[in-house]
């Protein structure tokens, strides 16, 4: 892999690797209803990248405030946390080639440990929890990691079928260094039995890339006598590296 | 068998769901305290350069019926066609302007708003310049993966006739459905995700 990497002075200049749409979910899956109405009918247009989308928001590590990261007490009144299984999510976010991808924004947010979001919205009966937000965010490091702390969310009924539920799961939304990178996932956990009853996961077609979601309980990493550890590794596209100049189209 | 080429595959999509505001945009869920502000929230100071527009809108599914929940990103160049970005090898961007902008839909009305200023010019893979034009990325429940789409500007006509992206549109009939009108300083640019009007999306 080393011919890949990103040394200093070789220009990440090169297009995206094509996005290979039949791994990601189709836009129309009827199971989850309200897909039905909202999916376009046309074929996406093909383009190659432009700059338009080879470039994107970088956002320093100086927007952290020192809690963003940590959901068990960044909307918690001093000396109170929140409720639930304290955990730790950590990984690697890399690119198609493997290279760590720095500097790479996450956003995360999830219902609290009993299934319930702090949201407008959200009808579920689960009580909120007054300690508990829902979000938080980092930034990875030189190598591409990055780690928060949280509580395990609950699973959470919600109306599609007559009886659907979510696995427990933690939304990611993630900027690489590209606009063409832009990505939001789901996270779920190692041994939950509704993954494999969810409309929302089946949308992928393939049991193997469902898997990719599915984070491994890490006892490597967990804390003694204060919280375990899933680790969820998350791969944004890859680029062609410049190292010979492609002929420009038109020249 | 050969050897393995050791490409890694994509983090598979998932749908943004009903809560996405707690994420993206946590002071307009009224999640307060957590972060001073929501990015991309406000996109201009008094020294931004360029001419200031507004843009506005909304998100149609088939039915006709405006989304209430979805999040919208636009990415765009200042106003001398510069991005902001390290990947931005032209020269140096207005250091007062982002060019990232996030915008909630409406809870009510599922209308969405962007101030910000009219994008300079950049150029296609060739060296030819496209007509400005800003990038928009649409998530909202039910959308399993990101919509990319592109806004161009109704009084750029020369421009965009000329635009070598939107001359490469085969179905010409469609082409209207990236260009937003303007009036006064306000651009008109709906998102329909079914239908005649169906909005062209990009896989870029
Ligand atoms: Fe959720």
């Amino acid at each position: 892999m080393s011919d890949f990497e990103n040394k200093p002075g070789v220009p990440e200049n090169g297009a995206f690797f094509p996005r290979d749409l039949e791994m990601h979910p189709p836009a129309f899956y009827p199971d989850y209803k309200t897909s039905v109405l909202r999916s376009p009918k046309h074929a996406r247009l093909s383009l190659n990248n432009t700059i338009s989308e080879m470039t994107g928001p970088v956002f320093g590590h100086n927007m952290l405030g020192e809690l963003d990261n940590d959901l068990i007490h960044n909307f918690a009144e001093a000396g109170q946390s929140a409720i639930g299984e304290r955990i730790i999510v950590y990984g690697k976010v890399l690119d198609e080639r493997g290279v760590g991808v720095p500097g790479a924004l996450l956003e995360v947010w999830q219902a609290n440990a009993g299934g319930r979001y702090r949201h407008k919205k959200e009808g579920y009966i689960a009580p909120l929890d007054p300690n508990f937000g829902g979000c938080g965010r980092v930034i990875t490091d030189e190598q591409g990691n990055y780690r928060f702390r949280t509580v395990k969310p609950g699973p959470y009924p919600w109306p599609n079928r007559v009886n659907d539920w979510r696995p427990s799961h933690i939304h990611f939304s993630i900027f690489g260094h590209a606009f063409a990178q832009r990505l939001i996932t789901q996270m779920y956990f190692e041994g939950d039995p509704l993954i494999w009853t969810c409309p929302i996961v089946a949308t992928i077609p393939d049991k193997r890339d469902i898997e990719r979601l599915v984070a491994p309980l890490d006892m490597a990493n967990t804390i003694p006598m204060d919280a375990r550890a899933y680790k969820f590794d998350i791969v944004l596209r890859g680029r062609r590296s410049t190292y010979f100049e492609n002929r420009r189209e038109g020249n | 068998m050969v050897q393995p080429l050791n490409l890694l595959k994509e983090t598979p999509s998932q749908t943004a769901g009903p809560y996405v505001h707690i994420g993206l945009t946590a002071n307009y869920a009224e999640i307060k305290g957590i972060y001073p502000e929501d990015i991309g929230a406000v996109m201009l100071t008094d020294k931004t350069k360029g001419e200031r527009i507004k843009i506005t809108g909304r998100v149609i599914d088939g039915a006709g019926t405006p989304l209430r929940d979805p999040v919208i990103e636009i990415w765009q160049a200042d106003a001398n066609g510069l991005y902001n970005s390290p990947e931005e090898k032209r020269g140096k961007a207005d250091e007062n302007f982002l060019g990232f902008g996030r915008c909630a839909c409406d809870l009510e009305t599922g209308v969405y708003s962007f101030e910000t200023i009219k994008p300079g010019a950049v150029p296609f893979i060739d060296g030819r310049m496209m007509a400005p034009h800003i990038t928009f990325w649409v998530v909202a429940r039910g959308i399993n993966l990101g919509l990319h789409t592109r806004m161009y500007f109704g009084d750029e006509e020369e421009a965009n006739a000329s635009d070598p992206m939107l001359s490469r549109i085969e179905q010409q009939v469609r082409m209207p459905t990236l260009i937003a009108e303007r009036k006064g300083d306000t651009y008109h640019f709906d998102i329909h995700l079914q239908g005649d009007k169906e909005t062209i999306f990009f896989d870029i």
